[in-house]
């Protein structure tokens, strides 16, 4: 069998695993109240009078922050805690191809969340006249910089079997990457370092090449960045997997 | 054909497994015995493939597990400790995922998959998800999906542990009936369950091998072995005549039961049956022992766990 189809018989289960139990349903629920909450609550939308939906994608990144890492600890920590790690480790799958299925199939359901967020776009279609292109660039940044959130997610999930301990690594891992671009840190640190290594910091920010793309530039850098980070947390996960699981 | 050669598993400074070193023949069922923590479930790890090895080797029909471990996979079966299984998921969807992992496609798997539930009479529990079984349908889901390619190397890690004596009964047939061109390893600590069904027992208890045999020479291993056993109508006063016998070694009386136990390596059933009868005791059963294999495994066990390392 080749590597592609055996990926893909990997991701239908995961895929369906989600729906079989209420994690998808939750995680999509919530996703969509709260994002309405802080678009309309929070955001201010109506009150902008401006036609975009920045309001709406300014919060992403926070709301990522938790609802990721809660929808991404499970992936391999209740593998290893029911033992059917064993049981997949043992049929002709190699981990490569385990977590990269997992990890497609959690980004699908990402992805997913964000499409059930049209009524927002058609809203404010209706309301005035956006420039489209800039929301479709939002929602492709929105999608990476969530599949940054998880890759970071399960690979804690990879290295813990309890999933809370999961859910707090991974929490503030994402935070730091959240938080390096935001105006505190770099303040904090202008003075005390040289300009090129809070550059450094701030590049390495999830807000920063969000809003990049938010803005309606889909330029190399941002989306290489997001794969980038994607790959390398996948990466680290697989080494992990690799290395405990069996204990 | 499993050719394990000195192979050795630590966990930090335990020894699971211990210069290991024993092949197995196509054809061969294979009881593998040990106490609980003797090595026999990190030994079965390492055989899948799903724990590397700290030194020597294994390899299943010619591959080495650890160059290519896909293509090993490929030809086992594997029922790991406790049947793991998705619990979220449906007897029915499981084994067609399991089933499509291994490659079966259209005809060919619909008629896997239809065999593998009639063998071990899942189709009553197809639509319940797996969580709700109770713990034999649980292992019967584990074996389905182990043998659901018909595999030439099925390893079964304690495949009866917690089933009723029925489903015991049911998963031995399984076994049993499977061709007889194949490698089977159970693990197991139900002794009986080796001479049922296995022609071949291993032994380990701190992750070295103690005994290697057939069922049959491991029961010639017990001192029971070739043993009389009388059991009286009514109890008797003195075993002395017995006692007096040659071949006989001891004599142990427990109530209206009478055991005569016989130097090493005689056979002394007749002599004792003569005695028994010119001395006119009344008995309503008397019968040679095989060995009791309980006896015999705590002597091979208990020696190992005193420190020497005789092998067999």
């Amino acid at each position: 069998m080749n590597n592609m189809s055996m990926i893909s018989i990997l991701t239908k289960r995961e895929f369906m695993s989600f729906f079989a139990t209420p994690v998808a349903y939750v995680f999509i629920a919530i996703f969509l109240i709260m994002s309405g909450i802080m678009t309309f609550n929070l955001g201010g939308l109506y009150e902008r009078g401006q036609a975009d939906l920045l309001p709406f994608f300014n919060f992403h990144p926070w709301l990522y922050l938790f609802l990721v890492p809660a929808f991404a600890m499970r992936s391999w920590s209740e593998e290893r805690r029911s033992g059917s790690i064993e049981l997949l480790m043992t049929l002709p799958v190699t981990a490569l191809q385990a977590m990269i299925a997992k990890f497609v199939a959690a980004w699908l359901v990402l992805g997913l969340a964000l499409v059930f967020t049209f009524p927002l776009w058609l809203t404010i279609n209706y309301l005035g006249d956006p420039d489209n292109g800039i929301i479709v660039a939002a929602y492709i940044g929105s999608w990476l910089m969530a599949g940054a959130f998880l890759a970071i997610g399960m690979c804690m999930s990879a290295l813990s079997k309890s999933q809370v301990v999961a859910f707090i690594l991974s929490v503030t891992i994402s935070f730091l990457f959240v938080l390096s671009g935001t105006e505190a840190v770099i303040q904090a640190f202008q003075g005390g370092l040289p300009t090129a290594a809070i550059d450094v910091i701030s590049s390495l920010s999830f807000l920063q090449h969000f809003d990049a793309i938010a803005k309606g530039v889909i330029s190399a850098n941002d989306v290489g960045y997001f794969l980038i980070v994607i790959v390398a947390w996948l990466y680290a996960g697989l080494v992990i997997i690799e290395d405990r699981k069996a204990q | 054909m499993i050719e394990i050669k000195k192979i050795t598993k630590k966990f930090g400074d335990f020894t699971a497994v211990n210069d290991l070193t024993f092949s197995i023949k196509p054809g061969e069922v294979v009881g593998f015995l040990g106490p609980n923590g003797a090595g026999k479930s990190t030994t079965m790890k390492m055989i899948t493939g799903f724990l590397p090895i700290d030194s020597g080797e294994i390899t299943v029909a010619g591959l080495n597990i650890e160059d290519s471990p896909i293509e090993v996979k490929q030809i086992l079966g594997y029922l790991p400790e406790g049947a793991p299984a998705y619990s979220d998921m449906t007897v029915a969807q499981f084994l067609n995922f399991i089933a499509d992992v291994r490659g079966l496609t259209g005809r060919k798997k619909k008629a896997r998959l239809a065999r593998v539930i009639k063998s071990v009479e899942l189709a009553d529990v197809l639509d319940r998800t797996i969580e709700n079984l109770s713990k034999g349908f649980k292992r019967r889901v584990g074996l389905a999906q182990a043998i659901i390619h018909d595999p030439d190397v099925l390893i079964l890690d304690e495949p009866t542990d917690g089933l009723d004596p029925n489903q015991k009964h049911q998963v031995r047939a399984l076994i049993q009936n499977l061709a007889k061109d194949k490698i089977v390893i159970v693990s197991t600590h139900i002794l009986e369950e080796v001479t049922a069904v296995c022609n071949r027992a291993i032994i380990i208890a701190k992750g070295n091998k103690i005994f290697d045999g057939t069922p049959d020479e491991l029961q010639a291993k017990s001192s029971f072995h070739h043993a009389v056993t009388i059991e009286l109508d009514e109890a008797v006063d003195s075993t002395e005549a017995l006692e007096n016998l040659t071949e006989v070694k001891s004599v142990s009386v427990e109530d209206k039961r009478v055991t005569v136990m016989p130097e090493q390596g005689q056979v002394i059933f007749d002599k004792v049956y003569q005695t028994v009868n010119s001395l006119g005791w009344k008995f309503n059963a008397i019968y040679s022992e095989k060995g009791r294999l309980d006896d015999i495994f705590r002597e091979l066990t208990d020696h190992e766990l005193a420190g020497s390392t005789s092998t067999h």
